[in-house]
Parts: C-alpha cells; structure tokens; sequence
C-alpha cells in the first residue's frame, strides 16, 4: 500500500510539473518582441502584410486556427464542424460553427453569433478594400441561428469549408466597437483600427505607427492564469540582421521574427548565446522539374517543348530516377539553407495529413543511378558522356533563376551528374525574367527551353487541391494558350487527372490526405517527373529565458503567445 | 659645344625611332611598372594553368572554406592546406585556379571588347572629322548609338543570337562572342567624338596643308599625318574602354546574362564573395585586386605610352 501511494505521488508530481507555469497571469513580467517589419495597423482586414496581421493576432482570435502540424484546433468555438458530427452539410453547402459561452470581449462584454456575422458584412461591405476578400469568395451569407449558434452557407459545395472566420487571416472583430466604420468609412476608424477589442491573451495600451506598440494582459481573458507576460513591448523597424544579434547577441529582445540570413550567419549570431534559432517547415519546396517533350533549338517554334515533341530521353523513368538519385540533398541543405531547410522527397511536404512517407531519394546512390542508366541502353562514351545505341547523349541544359544558393546547387548537381555520364550545361537567368511569365520571352520557366529546371514553389493554407492540380492534362502551356499553364513538365497522365477529380469531390479528411499523398508520389516517387531537393523552413529566434515558443508556419508565429513564460535562471 | 663636338653628333648613327620611343617610356617609372604587372598577370593567366593543374571547377566539399595559407601568420589554427595556397569557396573549388581561369576570360572579352570598340570609334571618327560631307550622317549615328542603353540591348541580342551561336560554336565561344560584340559596339562612341574633334583641329595645321599642297591622296594623308597626332586621345580611351569591359563583363555575369555560373570570370568571383566578405575576405580581395591593378597599370602603360609618343615631350 505504501508503495502505491509512493508511486501515485510521484506520479501526481509528474503531473503537476507542467502545471508549474500555471500560477496567476501576468506574474513573469514584461516580453519584448522585435519584428524588423515595423506595424502600420492593427486590423487584418485591412493590411495585407504579414507583420501587420501576426501583430493583431495577439488581440483578436478566429473561431479556429491552425496548430504547428496543420491541423485545426477550436479557439472561440467549442469544436471543428465536420460532416460527421453534424457541423457540415452532407451537400458542403453550409458549415455551423458553435461559439464558446464562457468567451468574452476584452471590455467583459459576450461574443455573440452577431459578432461573426457582422465580420463577414464588414469585410465584403460595398465601397470598402477587405485585404482578406478572397477568405469570403464563396461565402453566400452568414445568418445567426441563435445567440451562440452561426451558419456560413456557401455558394456552392465547398470540399474546403475551413476558409472563412478559420486561421489568423480572418479573426472576429467586434460589431459594437467597428458598427461604425463599415465599407469605405473603414480607415477613418483610427481608434478601432489602433485598439481593437479583441478575445486574445493582450490588449493594445499604446499605438505609434510604425515605431512601437504596447500591450497589457487581458483581465477577461477566458483562461484565467494566462497570459504568464504581463505587458508585451511589440517594437517594428531594422533588418532581419539587427533584429537577429538584437535577440542572439546581445538579448536585448525575447523574440525576433522571420531570420532571412544566409545559414553560417545565423549559425554565428548564435554563438553569442543569449538566443536560439528555432525553425519550422511550411509547404515551400525547391525541386528540379524534368521536360518531359524536347526543347532542342533545332525544332520550330511552335513545336519546341510542347507535347508535339516527346523528349529525346527525359521520358524514360529509368533515366529521371538516376537524375534523382545521384543527388546528395543532405549536402544541398547544408551548403544552401542550414536550419533553414530540410531534405525532402515530397512535392506535398506539409501538412502531417498530405505527407507521404517517401524517403527512398534521401541516400546518395552512385552504383544504382550507373546501373539504372546502363539498364536503360546508355553506355559510357569515350568522352565521359553516355550514349545510347541510336546515338542520343546524355547532354542535359539546366536551367534556374540567378541567385547564389541555386548557382551553388547547380555546380553541385552538375558534378554529380557528370560522374553518372551525364553531360551537364549550367544556364541561369534573371529572376524578374524567368518568373515574369511574358509569352514572348523564351527565357520564362513556364516557356521551359531547357531540360531540366530548378526553383522553388508552395501553396497557400493547408490544403494542396488546387496545387496538386496544376499537373492535369489541361494545364500545360502551349503557344496555343500564350505559355500560361502550371503544368511545366507537361505531364499527361489520365489515371492522375482521374484520381485528382475524386479529390475535388471527397470531403472526408483522412480520405483526403490519402488521395492527396497519392497524388503526390505518382508525380514523385513513381516517376521522378518532379526531383524535390530541399523542404525550405522558416527560422526566427528566440531568448534562452523564453519558454514555450512553438513555430507555426500555418497560423500566426505568436498564435500560443498565452502559453509563453519566462525560464528562470 | 664646339663645331668638331656638332659634327660628331651629326655623323652618329640615326636611332630607330622606337629606340627613342622606348628610352622616353623607360622615363615614367608608374608605366614601367604597370607593364611589369601587365606581363606577369597575363604570364599568370596563360602559363599559370599549365604549372597548377588544378581543375578550377571541381567541388571538393571536404575541403571547403580552406583559408590562405598567409592566415598561419595571424592565427596557427587557421583551417588551411598547402594544397590550396590561396584557399577555396565555399564549395571546395580551389580559388587560386579560379583566379587562373577568371583571368583568362577576363582579359580576353576585356582586350578584345576594347579593340574592337577602338578601331570602332577610331574609324568613325577619323572619317567624321576629315570628310565634311560624312560628318552630319556619322555623328547623327553616333548619338543614335550613344542613346541605346546597353542592358535591354544585350538582353535582345541574347534573344536572338543566343541559340544560333550556341550551336555554331558552342556554350562558351558563343557567349564570348555575343559579349565582346556587344560590349564593342557600344562603347566605341567617345573614342569616336574625341577623334573627330581632334581631326579636325589637324586639318587646318599648316603640315596638312602642305601635304596636301605636294598631292597627298586623303589614304595616305589619315595614315601619315593624321593618325600619327591622334594616337595620344586613341591610347587614353583605349586603356579606360579596357578597364570598362572587364567591369562590364562582371556585371552581365552578375545578372545572368553573361557566361554560364561555372564558367569563373574576375568579376564573378568578386560578385558570389560578396556576401561572405566579413567571415573570407580573401576572396573578394584576390580578383578586386586583379582587376583593379590591371586597370590601374594598363592605364600607366597607356600614360606612359602618349608622353613616349608625343614628339615634342621625347624633344625632339
């Protein structure tokens, strides 16, 4: 008996040692964050710039957000609606979002269904600029079904229904505080827009544009030992490299946002010990995407790199897998983006959900690549280049836009490919020209004059649809539709647009995120028609006396701000 | 001075006017100097790769970020290697190969780029200023040209010549190529209006006069008399027009419009050091140093090579 009670209390000292932060609010004093994008405004509706909406989001809070895997957590609301509890219509047509009783406005006033319809009449009101329209486009109508009870009917079906009143793009505002200041009175608001009164851990004490904003603990704030922060001091302004020694160096700062530094510099500052980098990982993938038709010069315009004309060798599976695998991603991401990035065989790296589990590119693999070549009919020449029995060489145009990271891959890929027989020309363009998309230009990625090509693309929010999408038949560009069209490989493949319309018509999550991880390895593990490199991350930095820092690269970086405290030393 | 001291004098053997050239040369020591330099940097760039074989484009990311072997004197733990006495990038490629291999390409776009555009503007020039009835239309044409921005010029020459001379000669003559004509026939424009002025001015000297009071054809009139005096302002807008295509040569290849990004130029090395000078300064020491001393002693060759020429300074 002894030993269980022994063992119950240590288990209950266990469990009450993460409670140990959980005292009263306010009692760690003040946190200082320097963001090196000073903030303009404090409403998301009406600034489009991330400093701007992450600063706002210390005060107001949507129904959900997401968490740092992607997936959605309920904030004013008392669950995710979703077909199967109810929340969802079986058509997608509407959603119903249920609010938290026990939520208040910072003034102790309720948060009421009328809040979040008045938020959808303000952002779509007539004669006003919403920067956050595009959450409301297939929205019909928000209609209160009681004093806590709200249902968002779309246009149509929506497989996405999670847009509207969902992330820190789209919070709640309060309906007695902005009444006033709907449409094109929206910017005369100054004290409205400056001191928002908002559900969130902070409320704003002082505002000066662009300079500095101040912060108190919210007294209504629904949990009642947070914020740990009493005050908050929210300075703007400098470069990322300031902020980074500001808070690494010299620890006069708790937490600097987005650190775009080259790797050892970042790796320098943090020698200085006061702060560490911390690094989350988002959907931006650098990859090397093949061409599937040929772009010789000697072709006519007109049939050059367009699906007239299949590609000398590129179409061969064998051939791209050896591309793919006589890459060493490891040292990519350690010569170009250190923290910053992470090796990766996925086009859909992010969120958990839409992640395959595809790590068989991750190992360099010299022997595999010759033998697959060698499979494949092309032999090694005299002159180091392999050739096949029809005299096609191995001679591969490698095109990027110009910048010193993809200069340095491309020198590192080329020498690994020639060691495979792969006769490998660098060619770098402009990056206002090679992503300008101007049909008359030969030089733009879409136009795709080369055979291979390097650069980096993600998606918005949590859900690749539309992202996976751009690889349907439909999509390649062609003279005929100007060179516009996402579909750069030029991929065609009737089993994947099939798959992809099941896509558009499931609803079901886990449903979802298999199709999608389908979709995804038949663009890259099954065929290497798409080569990814290296998951790039975001890095911000952090003091060594914070606690509780957790990046989110779907939501606002501040999204846990409540559950921050101070490390005492 | 007695008669006997004159009349031996007199009988002297006649000097080569070159000897005479070179004796005034010899005079102004920053020329010597700079054709010292001159000869051991174009030594360094052609011979040197045949001493130190080292492949300027192979990765070696072992070895990456070796400092210079001089760092052993400020700091014993120095990472450095006497294999790489200069050091390497950060991608392991030996910087004092690249330096090699820079040079060479450097050079040869900025020396063929600058005699182009001299025997550009040399021409247009001379003939402006010495046919009345060519001037009007060959000056008009000069600020036509002086007007074309160089970049969007070269942007539509890649456009259109990019891949016929890609395939007639090959990646790298071809950009070669494409860059030294485009750098040539846009600078030629000063080096032009300079000579013009300076040839008319000649024109009414009382030597051209009487030239051409004796029948001088206009050939044999710009090669003996006018070129001669005009080769002063040629010299001096030859050694800037130098020193401007290597400058430029490294900006076309910053902005990816030059030689492919394994190709190593001066100017390349200098722009991918950048963003690492504080941590390497050696590297963007080396190639700033090559390209500024070479400029820099080309123009003390050209200094010197107008004092030498110039008659009336040899006293004669």
């Amino acid at each position: 008996m002894k030993l269980k009670t022994a063992l119950m209390g240590a288990v209950a000292c266990l469990a009450i040692a993460p409670m140990a932060h959980a005292q009263e609010r306010g009692r760690d004093g003040n946190v200082n964050i320097i963001y090196w994008q000073a903030v303009s405004i404090m409403n998301p509706f009406l600034s489009g710039g991330t400093k701007d909406i992450e600063a706002a989001s210390l005060v107001l809070e949507p129904l959900a957000r997401y968490d740092e895997t992607g997936m959605m957590v309920p904030y004013l609301a008392t669950a995710i609606p979703t077909v199967s509890n109810g929340g969802v219509s079986e058509d997608l047509t509407s959603i119903t979002w249920q609010i938290d009783p026990d939520v208040v406005w910072s003034d102790g006033s309720p948060v009421t269904s009328r809040d979040v319809q008045f938020t959808f009449e303000y952002c779509t009101a007539d004669g006003g600029g919403c920067a956050q329209g595009a959450k409301f486009s297939n929205v019909e109508s928000v209609e209160m079904l009681d004093d806590k009870t709200v249902k968002v009917n779309f246009t149509g079906p929506a497989p996405n229904p999670y847009q509207a009143f969902v992330g820190h793009e789209s919070p709640i505002i309060q309906a007695a505080q902005f009444a006033e200041c709907l449409g094109p009175r929206a910017p005369e608001c100054t004290d409205a827009n400056f001191m928002p009164i908002g559900t969130g851990p902070f409320v704003v004490t002082d505002f000066r544009v662009n300079d500095v904003v101040q912060f108190e603990a919210n007294p209504n704030y629904r949990d009642p030992s947070k914020p740990a922060f009493a005050t908050v001091t929210f300075k703007g302004g400098g470069d990322a490299t300031a902020a980074g020694r500001a808070v690494m160096e010299t620890g006069e700062f708790d937490y600097a946002w987005n650190m775009q530094l080259a790797p050892d510099v970042i790796a320098s500052m943090a020698e200085g010990g006061m702060g560490v980098p911390v690094s989350a990982f988002g959907t931006l993938v650098e990859r090397i995407e093949m061409n599937l038709t040929d772009p010789s010069p000697a072709l006519e315009e007109g049939v050059r790199s367009t699906v007239a004309a299949p590609h000398p060798f590129l179409t061969d599976a064998r051939v791209r897998e050896a591309l793919s695998i006589a890459i060493d991603r490891d040292l990519l991401v350690e010569v170009g983006y250190g923290q910053a990035g992470r090796a990766t065989c996925n086009l859909v790296p992010a969120p958990a959900l839409y992640a395959s589990d595809n790590t068989a590119c991750l190992t360099q693999d010299m022997d595999r690549a010759n033998a697959l070549l060698d499979e494949a009919g092309f032999m090694m020449g005299s002159d180091g280049v392999r050739v096949n029995a029809d005299g096609v060489r191995l001679s591969i145009l490698f095109q990027t836009s110009t910048n010193a990271v993809r200069q340095d891959f491309q020198a590192l890929i080329k020498q690994w490919w020639e060691e495979i027989g792969v006769e490998t020309e660098l060619r770098n363009i402009d990056a206002g020209v090679f992503f300008g998309g101007d049909p008359g230009s030969p030089d733009t990625f879409q136009r795709f004059y080369a055979d291979v090509e390097m650069y980096a693309n993600n998606f918005p929010g949590t859900d690749p649809q539309a992202y996976l999408g751009a690889y349907l038949c439909d999509n390649i560009p062609s003279p005929e539709t100007q060179w516009q069209g996402e579909n750069i490989n030029r991929v065609c493949d009737p089993a994947y647009d099939a798959l992809w319309a099941e896509l558009a018509a499931t609803a079901d999550l886990e449903e979802r995120g298999r199709i999608g991880r389908a979709l995804n390895d038949m663009l890259t593990k099954d065929s290497n028609i798409i080569v990814p490199l290296v998951d790039r991350g975001r890095v911000s930095a952090h003091s060594v006396t914070l606690g509780g820092v957790v990046l989110n690269t779907w939501d606002s970086e501040l999204w846990n701000i409540a559950d921050w405290y101070r490390i005492s030393q | 001075m007695t008669d006997a001291t004159v009349a031996k004098e007199a009988i002297e053997k006649p000097r080569n006017q070159w000897l005479d050239v070179w004796d005034q040369f010899r005079t102004h020591k920053g020329a010597v100097f700079g054709l010292g330099f001159l000869i051991f940097i174009t030594l360094f760039v052609t011979i040197g790769p045949w001493l130190w074989q080292v492949d300027p484009g192979k990765l070696d990311i072992r070895n990456k970020d070796v400092r210079p072997i001089y760092m052993l004197l400020f700091d014993s733990d120095a990472k450095v290697n006497w294999a790489n006495p200069m050091g390497t990038d950060n991608l392991g490629r030996d910087i004092m190969a690249n330096i090699m291999q820079g040079g060479r390409i450097s050079l040869a776009v900025g020396w063929t780029a600058m005699i182009l555009a001299v025997f550009l503007g040399t021409l247009i020039g001379v003939l402006a200023g010495y046919f009345r009835r060519l001037d009007g239309l060959l000056m008009r044409f000069t600020d036509l040209v002086l007007s074309l921005p160089l970049l969007p010029l070269l942007l539509v020459m890649m456009l259109l010549f990019r891949d016929p001379l890609r395939a007639a000669f090959g990646p790298e003559n071809g950009i070669f190529i494409l860059i030294v004509v485009g750098i040539g026939i846009t600078s030629w424009m000063q080096t032009a209006r300079i000579v013009r002025g300076d040839v008319m001015a000649l024109k009414e000297r009382e030597f051209v006069l009487a030239a051409r009071s004796i029948g001088t054809p206009p050939r044999r009139m710009i090669t003996r008399h006018i070129l001669p005096n005009v080769l002063s302002p040629i010299m001096v807008s030859a050694t800037l027009g130098l020193a401007t295509a290597i400058i430029t040569e490294s900006a076309l290849s910053f902005l990816g419009l030059g030689f492919p990004s394994d190709f190593p130029t001066w100017g390349k090395i200098l722009f991918d050091s950048v963003d690492r000078m504080t941590a390497f300064p050696e590297r963007v020491l080396w190639p700033g140093l090559a390209i500024s001393l070479t400029v820099l002693a080309v123009n003390y060759i050209g200094d010197g090579l107008r004092d030498a020429l110039d008659p009336r300074i040899r006293g004669l």
